[in-house]
């Protein structure tokens, strides 16, 4: 990395809009201030106190002057606000068809990614450039923030609670991972760095043998006092645990004995319900996502689906985040739905 | 004002609420306004000195990226000690509390406050809330930052959280009496001819001030109670875990949070008011439209709190609405600052000590004003937020603005506070040092903060160092200009000269009773009969 910087790189596809609102901020602002200070300045030197000039002189009032310095600044931030909301809906919020899924957790004090083949990582997180992502994030503990300064992103990460963020990287290089919301005692160590690579070189890195517990805390970047993460290992793609397949998950679980493959039994079939709307017993209805699915396994009975009695029982403590995570890819993956996690084509 | 016409005397006269009784008890027990006024102004410089110790440790910790001088845990513990002690021991309190007590009643013709002893139990409501969250600091510290952000705060954290939480609980309190007593004072106190549009802008902004106290601090007290109960008690409103919604929290004590730095502005715009218009011997330019704006601000930072969770999965409508409100915000500030300019415009213009924090508040006030523009902007907003950037912008507001305020009125109060005069070329130094200091400080933290520096980082990548450099050395700078005062001020309490009624040559109630003033503060009976501000002036063109 750099010795000095003075600007931030642009290396998502929205960052130079993101700068372009920053600059005519910086323009407006300074503009304003400039103003304003030759003004006072101007205005305390030559009405300064000396003989000839003890008394003030009256000044009339004009209202068109208040008006009008009032309606400027109205009429000048409603430009602004009207231009970052735009930006914020389009480009933050943006729809999110067609997308490589890449899942997250964030714990005190590290990230865990896990890709769309399965092939995992800590602190670090490589992407393909050119291609949109989209990131399904959860804490494990307290709230973090998922921040990448190059692309101009970043979101909370809730405990409990999935929350998404999208970007397409734009240029391949090696870019700060932040932790934005304190976390603890080594807030500033989580992070690591996120690689931008060709998508020739991201599929090689895919492919290559995955190193046992992920790289610690960058190395560059404080030498020497990293937190002790190493000690937690991923098993890598190649020799993942039989637990983390999703079709494993659901036997060992006992999840099929009541939701079968072929029929609607004691539960209703989990093959191609996501994405669709289902009746609860309360008369409500609520489409099936991530969340919906996630709050289903955990606490079963906070919205049982209409035709059936709530005997399930919670499975919160008995599966990890990243298991949760796999059936909820599994059940999309039968949806046929839209972002069913099987990557870019 | 027709009080003392023709009979301001500049002697001090034998008896004052200084030297009216000198024993301990009559000053812990005392309920003169301005006696108490004194308690709270030692109290909040004990409290300012503790803070920016602190700040300056953490500060030089922060001149390697390595962090070299620290733990990770102390430097939480120490940023955490900072942001406590100066918003709530400090920034809160320091202007109504000293300067507001002292010159509510003065300013408004009044004896005393409307209830003299809930004044008083607002200072051992202080005392004791300084007490707990002290008493957390000796024993370890917290770590959760200023904000106590759920689930970290209630249970996560394995330090002093629920100590503190009760200390900032009461602390709370002795604002609600002070904003309960204001209100009610400057309902029905006011001298007769004193209607509400010749008070002194003093008085609108505390009684804007006042408003937010009232409205705001018992959310904040039941937000830290929930917190408090979750953390020793279990009860789950906050922990996801629990059943609870950690982003409750933020919205609960954004409700409180936001306007509480209005809590801290208003009174400093009051008292740039008085200062711009005494040491340009003019009226304020737009009475009515200046009075008006801090109305304006108080009831609208109820509305913006929002704007602090753009990236926290809170739906983008209500991120619309928050961001389109706070840039409404912008409109009674800008008025405010254009009405100071005009006010300038063919004064008769000063340049003593509290002039010169004056035109620095305003500069200041400027840029923090303007940068709040990136934040509540949805579009920059996710960049820049929880980075350096916002470290900057909030200190614009809450150091450079109300600190700047602050500053400019004890130099410009301490004549008739104390009865001394300072030494001027020393509180000019000092002046000049706290804007360049500051400047120097926090202005690179902007870049930094754009570069994607988050806050509350201990350990920082490289290529930001010069920036912190920059930011270090700029608080040395700062700190010296902090200690200056501290020595001039003390030393005029011995050997300063006394000071006359009216050392400014300044309108207004407080300037024609003598320095300092009687117990009764008036001897006789107050009439008012003219505008606030009302400074001779002269026809355009006449000689």
């Amino acid at each position: 990395m750099k010795e000095f910087a003075y600007f931030p790189e642009q290396a998502s596809s929205f960052a130079s809009q993101i700068d372009l609102l920053y600059f005519a901020l910086i323009g407006i602002t300074t503009f304003f201030t400039v103003l304003v200070t030759v003004l006072i300045l101007f205005f305390a030197v030559k009405y300064r106190r000396r003989p000839g000039n003890e008394i003030a002189t009256e000044t009339p009032e004009y209202k068109w002057m208040e008006v009008s310095w009032s309606l400027i600044p109205l009429f000048v931030g409603l430009i602004l606000f009207a231009w970052g909301a735009k930006l914020y809906v389009d480009v933050y919020r943006g729809d999110d068809a067609d997308r490589m899924h890449i899942f997250g957790v964030g714990k005190q004090w590290m990230w865990k990614f896990q890709h769309p083949d399965g092939r995992r990582e800590i602190n670090d997180l490589h992407v393909p450039v050119g291609i949109p992502i989209k990131m399904t994030l959860i804490s494990q503990d307290v709230i973090h923030s998922f921040y990448v300064p190059a692309f101009r992103v970043k979101h909370d990460v809730l405990p409990m609670r999935y929350t998404t963020v999208w970007f397409k990287a734009i240029k391949p290089g090696v870019y700060h991972l932040f932790c934005a919301e304190y976390c603890g005692s080594d807030h500033s160590r989580m992070g690591g760095k996120v690689y931008v690579m060709e998508a020739a070189e991201y599929q090689a890195w895919l492919a290559s043998p995955q190193v046992e517990g992920g790289p610690n805390r960058n190395t560059d970047f404080g030498g020497g006092k990293a937190a002790g993460v190493a000690s937690v290992t991923n098993a890598g793609a190649g020799a993942a645990d039989p637990l983390d397949q999703p079709g494993q998950i659901l036997e060992v679980q006992g999840c099929r004995a009541c939701h079968k493959t072929d029929s609607i039994a004691l539960a209703p079939q989990l093959e191609g319900i996501f994405g669709t709307t289902v009746e609860l017993a309360t008369g409500q209805t609520v489409k099936v996502d991530e969340n919906y699915i996630r709050e289903s396994i955990l606490n079963p009975n906070a919205k049982v689906v209409k035709g059936f009695v709530p005997v399930m029982p919670p499975y919160a403590g008995i599966l990890s985040e990243e298991q949760i995570m796999e059936v909820i890819k599994y059940i999309k993956s039968t949806s046929g739905a839209k972002g069913a996690g099987q990557g870019h084509k | 004002m027709s009080y003392a016409t023709g009979t301001s005397t500049n002697q001090s006269p034998a008896r004052n609420y200084l030297n009216a009784a000198h024993t301990v008890k009559s000053w812990l027990l005392t309920v003169d306004h301005k006696r108490i006024a004194i308690l709270y102004l030692i109290s909040v410089t004990v409290a300012f000195f503790l803070g920016g110790v602190a700040a300056f440790i953490f500060r030089l910790d922060l001149l390697t990226p390595e962090g070299d001088l620290l733990r990770s845990d102390t430097y939480n513990r120490l940023f955490t000690m900072h942001g406590v002690i100066m918003v709530f021991l400090f920034l809160v309190p320091s202007i109504p509390a000293t300067l507001g007590n002292f010159l509510v009643p003065v300013m408004i013709g009044a004896r005393d406050l409307a209830f003299p002893r809930l004044n008083l139990a607002s200072w051992y409501m202080y005392m004791a809330g300084a007490a707990f969250i002290l008493y957390a600091i000796i024993a370890g510290g917290v770590d959760t930052g200023w904000t106590f952000y759920t689930p970290y705060s209630t249970a996560f954290s394995n330090t002093h959280v629920a100590m503190t939480l009760v200390g900032v609980f009461i602390a709370g309190f002795s604002s609600i009496f002070t904003g309960l007593n204001f209100i009610v004072t400057i309902h029905k106190m006011r001298a007769p001819g004193l209607t509400w549009f010749r008070l002194p802008l003093f008085i609108w902004a505390h009684y804007a001030t006042s408003l937010i106290m009232v409205l705001a601090t018992p959310v904040l007290a039941v937000t830290l109670f929930l917190a408090a109960l979750e953390r020793l008690a279990g009860l789950g409103i906050f922990d996801p875990a629990r059943g609870g919604d950690p982003v409750l929290y933020q919205h609960l004590f954004w409700f409180y949070s936001h306007p509480a730095v209005y809590i801290m502005i208003l009174p400093s715009l009051g008292v740039t008011a008085e200062l711009i218009t005494c040491f340009c011997r003019k009226n304020i330019f737009g009475y009515k439209f200046v009075a008006g704006s801090s109305i304006a601000i108080a009831v609208l930072g109820f509305l913006v709190w929002g704007h602090h969770m753009f990236v926290t999965s809170q739906s983008p409508y209500a991120g619309i609405v928050f961001s389109v409100i706070s840039y409404l915000v912008a409109v009674p500030s800008a008025i405010k600052v254009f009405n100071f300019t005009a006010t300038i415009y063919r004064g008769s213009v000063s340049w003593e000590s509290p002039m010169i924090y004056a035109l620095g508040f305003i500069g200041l006030f400027l840029i923090g004003g303007l940068t709040g523009l990136f934040l509540a902007n949805l579009g920059t907003d996710v960049h820049l937020h929880d980075t350096y950037f916002v470290v900057a912008h909030f200190h614009y507001i809450m150091v450079g603005g109300a600190l700047m305020g602050y500053l400019g009125g004890l130099h410009f109060w301490w004549p008739k506070i104390t009865g001394k005069l300072y030494n001027e070329f020393w509180a000019r130094i000092a002046a000049a040092l706290v804007f360049v200091g500051f400047n120097l400080t926090f202005f690179p933290q902007f870049i930094v903060g754009y570069l994607g520096n988050p806050r509350r980082y201990h350990f920082y990548p490289p290529e930001f160092q010069v920036y912190h450099v920059l930011s270090t050395a700029g608080s040395t700078v700062l700190g010296l200009g902090y200690l200056l005062p501290l020595f001039y001020l003390t030393y005029s309490l011995f050997k300063g000269k006394a000071a006359p009624a009216n050392p400014w040559g300044a309108k207004g109630l407080e300037w024609e009773i003598p320095s300092p003033p009687p117990t009764e503060n008036f001897l006789k009976p107050v009439t008012v009969t003219e505008e606030a501000y009302a400074y001779p002036l002269r026809k355009p063109g006449a000689k």
